[in-house]
């Protein structure tokens, strides 16, 4: 009950601050990838905005248990693996292409009308698919 | 336009409180791309509620906030051919680098991740890449 409460409260949070940061707005997301046009420097206030709260969170979870319990996230592994370098290739060419991350996709899939709705189908069958290709990636590697 | 960055100065506060919360909270890493893969492909059957009410959050702000704000425009292309190769390179390449922006981005780069750090430079320099390409060579976006 209290971490379902917990997940629908920092949902709700991610989802608003996405839609007020302007980041449900792919022009807004294009114009910062866009360094050869009219650059828009807004992505930076939102990622320099939303690592202040995140870098104290993680300082505080230094001795501390989470509230519902259990443990806090093991220390990520430091290997740099082939599906992490091809998967960011792939993901943000995606990204240029259409303006949208899977954040700001969920985001906007009850505002955005079809065009949403489209990207979020393919984006699922994409997510459905990837752990084939992940597997043949580390298994390579 | 200083508007706009001191909207996404404040919406990225919300994000990385909402990151905070989840983190201090329920213990866990708030990606997007993770949280929504791991019910697709099934490997995160074991805490679906979480996950779906997490999801629910993130939807429904953006409505819930409407009379506030107003309703959000993504200006996202109507080009489906686009739409379907970007959501599909999203949804692939989030969830075989095991990121995206907000956990590899916002939760790895608060948390000085090697990783995180390396999964961002990628897929930003891809993403820079890709909207020269379409855009300032190919005019297709």
């Amino acid at each position: 009950m209290k971490r379902s409460v917990l997940a629908l409260v920092a949902g709700g949070l991610f989802g608003l601050g996405l839609r007020i940061s302007g980041m449900t707005d792919t022009t807004k997301v294009q114009g910062w990838l866009d360094i050869f046009g009219d650059w828009d420097p807004t992505l930076a206030f939102v990622m320099g905005g939303a690592i202040v709260p995140m870098f104290i969170a993680w300082r505080f979870t230094e001795g501390r248990t989470p509230l519902v319990g259990g443990d806090f996230p093991a220390p990520p592994e430091p290997k740099i693996g082939r599906p992490l370098v091809v998967g960011s290739v792939l993901f943000g060419m995606g990204w240029g292409l259409a303006g949208l991350c899977p954040g700001p996709a969920i985001a906007s899939v009850g505002f955005g009308g079809w065009p949403v709705w489209v990207f979020f189908a393919a984006m699922l069958l994409g997510m459905l698919i990837a752990p084939k290709l992940r597997d043949a990636l580390d298994s390579g590697a | 336009m200083p508007t706009d960055w001191i909207m996404g100065l404040l919406g990225g506060l919300m994000i990385g409180l909402a990151g905070a919360v989840f983190l201090l909270g329920n213990g866990r890493v708030m990606g997007a791309s993770g949280i929504l893969g791991g019910l697709v492909d099934g490997s995160g059957r074991g805490n679906a509620r979480e996950r779906l009410w997490f999801l629910a959050g993130v939807l429904v702000t953006p409505l819930l906030f409407i009379p506030l704000i107003g309703r959000g425009e993504t200006h996202a292309s109507t080009n489906v051919i686009v739409l379907i190769a970007a959501g599909l390179l999203v949804g692939i390449g989030t969830r075989v680098a095991n990121g995206c922006t907000s956990g590899h981005g916002v939760c790895g780069i608060s948390r000085l991740s090697l990783r995180g750090i390396v999964a961002t430079v990628f897929y930003i320099g891809a993403g820079g890449l890709t909207v020269a390409l379409m855009r300032h060579v190919l005019g297709v976006i």
